[in-house]
């Protein structure tokens, strides 16, 4: 503080020279307009070139707060897009406008409903889909869920427009399939291990199984209809101790990529359901 | 007649001989502006303090700024001059005796050559700074330093004529004063 008392009155005359100076370019930058505009451009050009360095440096620390705002505006603009928009789902009411009896008198047992997937899992030991389509559109609970390959899974949870299934590759799946050469029934179950390959257990040890054979939905399932791909027989594990095959089956679906997938309804499903679950009282 | 009194009288003086006489001159050429008002500053008291003189130049420049309506036009090399006076002095005097013997500067206090260089420079200067900051440009170069020369070559003339005009004294300082 001493020093600058010092430097000031050392060179008290030249500051105020420089004073009177800046005081007289003041004054005529206030009555010239052609000097005030020169001054002004000369000073926002310098304090614009220091303003500019300064905001360059700021804009570093409000990165992350600007990648929020981007990605914000990003995702309310993708909102916009017209890719977004599906078209009014019409395809349940041409399902549903055919009657119930056919004109040769039979009765309708199944329902196809189209459905795309928006999301899946294969890494967990329980797996599920996410498909949009919920019970707006139609979906029950217990319908059976096939991609355009084989089968896919089962939907155990419906909200308006969206819906779970649980998929085969389930700890808890369960799915009556049987041999397509000689509809030996089994149960389709997934042992947790590898998302290409099923397990077909309780094959009768009387079926002549191949490797490489078609393994089709049974006739005895509730929710999926009859004689649809599962998979292929990849290896026959013989269990010396019980009657029964146990067959690894390489899935039809590619659980990896499936994109879009059928919801079938079984019309008769829940009379089935409730008949088979009803304890037997006469016995 | 005092010191204080005559500069005072001389600063009105000065400023109306500018103002009302040498600016209503019609222009002559477009290097040429008669310029005299300056040499008041020049003529100002050795013994005057240098902020003072600033001071002194600031508000004798900005008195004609009034009257030709840019403010701080002239105040600036004005105290430009004001500023780098002292020094100049300091340079062409060769001994302190003449400071002390004479009040202010002169051909009789300084010797003819001395005091010529002494204004040719300063007039040089305030001219120099007037037209830069009047144009704020040096644009082309040499209608600017002829432009430069020739009112200096114009106010050197009339500040000869001024010296002969008016003989100052030269009042030696005694005691007594």
């Amino acid at each position: 503080m001493k020093n600058i008392f010092f430097f000031i009155r050392r060179y008290f005359t030249f500051l105020s020279f420089l004073l009177l100076q800046v005081f007289a370019i003041i004054l005529l930058t206030r009555s010239s307009k052609a000097h005030e505009a020169f001054f002004t451009d000369a000073t926002s050009e310098l304090t614009g070139k220091l303003n500019k360095r300064y905001s360059n440096l700021r804009s570093y620390f409000s990165l992350s707060e600007t990648n929020r705002q981007l990605a914000e505006e990003n995702t309310r603009l993708k909102n916009l897009l017209a890719s977004n928009n599906i078209a009014p789902d019409s395809s349940r009411v041409m399902y549903t406008d055919t009657t119930h009896v056919d004109s040769s008198g039979r009765y309708r047992k199944f329902t196809w409903l189209p459905a795309r997937v928006i999301g899946n899992t294969v890494t967990l030991q329980t797996n599920f889909l996410t498909l949009e389509r919920g019970s707006n559109q139609g979906v029950k609970k217990g319908m059976a869920v096939i991609g355009p390959q084989g089968i896919v899974g089962v939907v155990v949870e419906t909200s308006s427009n969206i819906s779970k299934v649980m998929s085969l590759l389930h700890r808890n799946s369960r799915v009556s399939a049987m041999l397509k050469k000689d509809n030996n029934a089994g149960s389709i179950e997934w042992d947790g291990n590898d998302p290409s390959i099923l397990t077909l257990r309780n094959v009768s040890k009387s079926a002549k199984v191949v490797k490489g054979d078609s393994v089709v939905t049974s006739t005895y399932s509730a929710n999926f209809p009859s004689h649809l791909m599962v998979g292929t027989v990849a290896s026959i594990v013989e269990d010396p101790s019980s009657n029964f095959y146990t067959l690894k089956v390489k899935t039809a679906t590619n659980f990896f990529n499936v994109q879009y997938v059928y919801l079938v309804e079984n019309t008769r499903y829940a009379e089935q359901l409730q008949l088979e679950n009803t304890p037997m009282t006469n016995q | 007649m005092s010191s204080l009194v005559k500069n005072i009288i001389r600063f009105i003086l000065f400023i109306i001989l500018q103002v009302f006489i040498l600016n209503e001159v019609p222009p002559l050429h477009r290097f040429i502006v008669p310029y005299i008002y300056f040499l008041y500053i020049l003529w100002l008291p050795f013994t005057i303090n240098r902020i003072a003189l600033m001071a002194i130049a600031f508000i004798f420049g900005l008195s004609l700024d009034f009257f030709s309506g840019t403010t701080g036009l002239h105040a600036a090399p004005c105290v430009l001059i004001a500023y780098i006076r002292p020094f100049l002095l300091g340079l062409l005097l060769p001994q302190e005796t003449i400071e002390q013997s004479y009040s202010e500067p002169g051909s009789k206090s300084m010797g003819w050559a001395p005091y010529s260089l002494y204004v040719g420079l300063l007039t040089f200067i305030h001219h120099f700074y007037l037209v830069l900051i009047e144009w704020l440009q040096f644009g082309d170069f040499l209608y600017f330093l002829g432009k430069v020369l020739g009112t200096t070559a114009i106010s050197l003339l009339m500040i000869f004529l001024a010296e002969l005009l008016f003989l100052r004294k030269g009042k030696y300082r005694t005691n007594a004063a």
